[in-house]
């Protein structure tokens, strides 16, 4: 028994002794609900944080898996992630997260854009979660949403929000607008699109009720936004967006999250866990960082103009 | 492919034939194609994770769950017969109303069970590891599932049933009371398919709105693959075979999950197991035409 021991432990150094000598790189592994172009900005924006960071090349391994939108999937992939024995597992997006943190009982998981993490249950509490998991949050800043629209539309009392009522973040956002709206003495009028093909009708259905539209981070309207920007210019009523990603696509203003940012966000947090830090001892992260984008071109069309100190402080004007 | 990711493609596999075996009830026994199913997953999921984080019994949950699909099953049944609509238009709006109910049972689109107690807690204190013991209980669940279905197939009132879904007519001339067997049939068929979800949302830690998303072709993936492997005219052999092609099927995905080596990015991942379910699909029909041209060889 000793001397299986003693070779147990002579064995161990000299694999230990090697594998310092190579420095065999990290292995990240990453994993996404579905695949768009935000989710995958932000996968990009980690990957290249760490790059930027001391895992260049071959420094580092870095792997994606998309379950294609099919919870069952994220399922398998979670286990396949797992049984790699990855230093870092990424999930990314909520059904994602959950599926890899139940899937894991000790590697380190990183979730990225989980809108509300305790209520998804990835982590027990923000503060010092304690378990395998940390990561960032990216619940939006509602009260900043309204103040912007405000700033537009001073006389501003209903304001129409298209969502999907299937979708878990889209519908904390709702509720949270819902909230600071009332504070606010405006009313939020919602409009049900479960699929990408509604999205249309349930923008016209704001036609007379909203003095503005809002769009959240919604990934059945986000992909039919041009939609909802075509009911905006027709019955000349502005529309907003929670991401700067839509301003491009016709949203009047937006101020938000740059994906690519909270990728980097995302990647300082894998970096700490890389580094050695225990996740349960990080703080999950909440996403920070405003970007103010306008489109002149829009407000012109959608009748609405932009007020001097939302163009002064823009950081980007199309 | 390491054990953990195997043990939990056989995981999801053996969930997964359960749903393979409400399938093959409906798709091949009653000949009532159904996509109730795509919507009673996820209200099996849902009423059951509903109740656990209520706090009740994770084997009452479970139970409610399976009832609830299985009334959703009824519902389909009765546009069918009391109105004539058209089974497979029937399912459809059952299914488009359970989207609704799902998100109303919840009240949200995701409820979370990680950390809450599932029908796997009693278990725990066995010192089984989670892994082992997670597929061992589903693995359980659905053989000894299967089993009881192939029993109840092999009684006269299964009988009945098959007599129903083989020729209608013959079965009411022989005095069969056809309407209670499709009534019955879809029941058990979609209490089958809840129980899946109730199994996969504790399995997994999360019910979500958009769970049952493919459910039917997953299910009928599963029923074809397991027959073209067996054929055989054992009630047994052919509901074991269902869970069997439904662990293929898992595998399938592993593989195309596994396919980064080809050039394949994880956006293929859809048509890399419609490729490989279809060779296996194809596979044994071209095995049987090269044996009949052997055996004409042979005799000329």
């Amino acid at each position: 028994m000793k001397l299986h021991a003693v070779l147990k432990t002579m064995l161990l150094s000299a694999s230990l002794a090697v594998s310092s000598l190579h420095a065999e790189p990290v292995y990240v592994v990453s994993t996404a609900i579905v695949e768009h172009p935000a989710l995958d900005a932000v996968r990009d924006g980690i990957k290249t944080y760490l790059e930027e960071h001391g895992y260049a090349g071959d420094k580092m391994r870095f792997t994606y898996e998309s379950a294609q939108g099919q919870p069952a999937i994220a399922a398998q992939i979670a286990r396949k992630l797992v049984g790699e024995q990855p230093d870092v597992i990424v999930a990314i997006a909520t059904p994602s997260a959950q599926a890899a943190v139940s899937a894991s009982q000790d590697i380190p998981v990183v979730f990225s854009v989980v809108t509300d993490p305790v209520g998804a249950k990835v982590v027990p509490s923000l503060n010092q979660p304690g378990s395998n998991v940390t990561g960032l949050s990216d619940m939006v800043n509602v009260k900043q949403h309204l103040a912007l629209m405000k700033e537009f539309l001073p006389e501003l009392k209903r304001i129409g929000i298209p969502f999907n009522p299937g979708e878990a973040n889209s519908v904390a956002i709702v509720e949270a607008m819902k909230a600071a709206a009332a504070e606010m003495g405006i009313e939020v009028i919602e409009s049900a699109a479960p699929k990408s093909s509604d999205v249309m009708i349930a923008a016209k259905q704001l036609v007379g009720k909203a003095e503005a539209i809002y769009c959240s981070t919604d990934n059945t309207i986000i992909s039919a936004f041009e939609s909802v920007v075509k009911v905006g210019i027709d019955a000349q009523i502005p529309v907003f967006a929670a991401d700067t990603a839509s301003v491009e696509r016709g949203a009047v203003a937006a101020v938000g999250y740059d994906y690519a940012d909270l990728g980097h966000q995302t990647g300082e947090l894998v970096l700490r866990v890389l580094q050695g830090e225990k996740p349960g001892d990080i703080d999950v992260k909440m996403a920070e960082g405003t970007n103010l984008f306008i489109n002149s071109k829009m407000a012109q069309r959608m009748g609405v103009t932009i007020p001097q100190s939302v163009q002064q402080r823009a950081n980007k004007i199309y | 492919m390491s054990t953990f990711a195997f043990l939990g493609t056989l995981e999801i596999g053996f969930i997964y034939g359960l749903v393979a075996i409400g399938v093959y009830l409906t798709f091949r026994v009653l000949d009532f194609p159904d996509l109730t199913v795509d919507g009673s997953f996820t209200l099996g999921a849902a009423v059951t994770a509903t109740l656990i984080v209520l706090g009740f019994n994770a084997y009452l949950a479970t139970l409610a769950g399976a009832l609830a699909a299985a009334c959703a099953g009824l519902v389909t049944a009765w546009l069918n017969l009391r109105f004539n609509i058209l089974h497979l238009l029937a399912s459809i709006l059952t299914m488009t109303a359970l989207y609704t109910i799902n998100l109303r049972v919840m009240g949200k689109p995701n409820v979370a069970l990680i950390m809450e107690p599932t029908v796997l807690t009693p278990f725990e204190s066995l010192g089984i590891p989670n892994m082992y013991l997670k597929v061992l209980f589903v693995a359980a669940c659905s053989i000894i599932v299967g089993l009881i279905v192939a029993w109840f197939l092999n009684t006269q009132y299964g009988l009945a049933m098959r007599a129903v879904g083989a020729n209608t007519r013959m079965a009411q001339a022989n005095g069969i009371v056809v309407k209670e067997k499709v009534y019955v049939g879809l029941a058990l068929s979609n209490g089958l398919v809840g129980l899946a979800g109730a199994l996969f949302a504790q399995t997994n830690g999360f019910a979500d709105s958009t769970m049952g998303i493919g459910t039917i072709v997953v299910g009928l993936a599963a029923v074809i693959i397991g027959q073209s492997m067996f054929s055989s005219r054992s009630m047994v052999v052919i509901v074991l075979s269902c869970i069997i092609g439904s662990l293929l099927y898992r595998v399938a995905v592993s593989l195309a999950l596994n396919a980064d080596f080809l050039g394949f990015t994880a956006s293929d991942l859809n048509l890399i197991t419609a490729v490989l379910v279809g060779l296996a699909l194809i596979f044994p029909q071209l095995r049987n035409e090269w044996k009949a041209k052997r055996a004409k060889g042979a005799q000329q």
